[in-house]
């Protein structure tokens, strides 16, 4: 019935190519990405989950891997994307709030969300090292 | 669900949108965000204090009750709210009505396997066998 209609040209809402990249519009870009990230990351936190219930044996295999530079680069990764989204997150239940919106402070949430993230994570592993001490 | 011999069906769907659920879908995305927050604080602290254990030392950690309550609280708060995320992104971005449908089903299995796997591992941990 419907599939006859010719749709009509109505006009579109304007799409991103359309806009000058700007911090808060990369923010909320970068979010969306890392939220996807955080779903695809949680095979990894259920693969470490399951092998130290299944063994020993199976548990060596997550440590062999978390312990090569590939499994490294993708563990620190994992922990930035992770704190970025949560101060993402937390930017967002601010502005749920109602407040955060103006000019100035959207600019800077944007940037502490950024610097925030990145400072806590190179922090996390800083401690994360100083954690294992010499057993690396 | 108050007074449903009161309420006419207009009445009752009336605000609730195309889905039926109103503010639901919003509603617990900001609920499992907040609940998120501490979790996953608590969650790093965790993984970072059992880096470069035994395999023995990090099955009693995470067998222990506190931290064996807190990671199944962690899970189920994660993955509730990854399934609500995804499943905004599949309604934003796919528009044909049958894959979409397909997506949000596909997406919802997912969470739901991902929470059962670190549950009954999470369980392993803490009753053995």
């Amino acid at each position: 019935m419907a599939e006859t209609r010719v749709p009509l040209q109505r006009p579109l809402s304007p799409h991103l190519s359309i806009y000058k990249p700007m911090l808060t519009m990369m923010m909320s870009i970068v979010h969306r990405i890392t939220g996807v990230s955080l779903y695809a990351g949680i095979m990894l936190l259920v693969w470490w989950l399951l092998a130290a219930a299944s063994g020993p044996n199976a548990y060596s295999r997550v440590q062999w891997f978390m312990g090569t530079l590939v499994g490294r680069l993708v563990l620190f990764g994992y922990t930035w994307v992770l704190i970025h989204h949560m101060l993402g997150g937390i930017r967002h239940l601010i502005w749920d709030t109602g407040h955060g919106f103006g000019a100035v402070e959207r600019e800077w949430l944007a940037r502490a969300n950024l610097a925030g993230s990145i400072l806590l994570t190179i922090i996390l592993w800083v401690v994360g090292y100083a954690v294992m001490g010499g057993a690396q | 669900m108050s007074a449903p011999h009161i309420r006419t069906p207009l009445g009752r769907v009336r605000g609730l949108g195309s889905a039926r659920s109103g503010t639901g879908h919003f509603w617990h995305q900001r609920l499992t965000a907040v609940s998120n927050v501490p979790l996953v604080i608590a969650f790093v602290l965790i993984l970072v204090s059992l880096l470069g254990r035994s395999h023995a030392a990090v099955v009693q950690i995470l067998g222990s009750p506190l931290v064996a309550i807190v990671m199944l609280l962690f899970i189920a708060s994660i993955t509730y709210h990854m399934r609500l995320g995804m499943q905004m992104i599949i309604e934003d971005y796919v528009h044909d009505e049958k894959w979409k449908i397909a997506a949000v089903i596909a997406n919802t299995f997912f969470a739901i396997a991902v929470a059962s796997a670190a549950v009954y591992a999470l369980l392993k941990l803490s009753f053995g066998v």
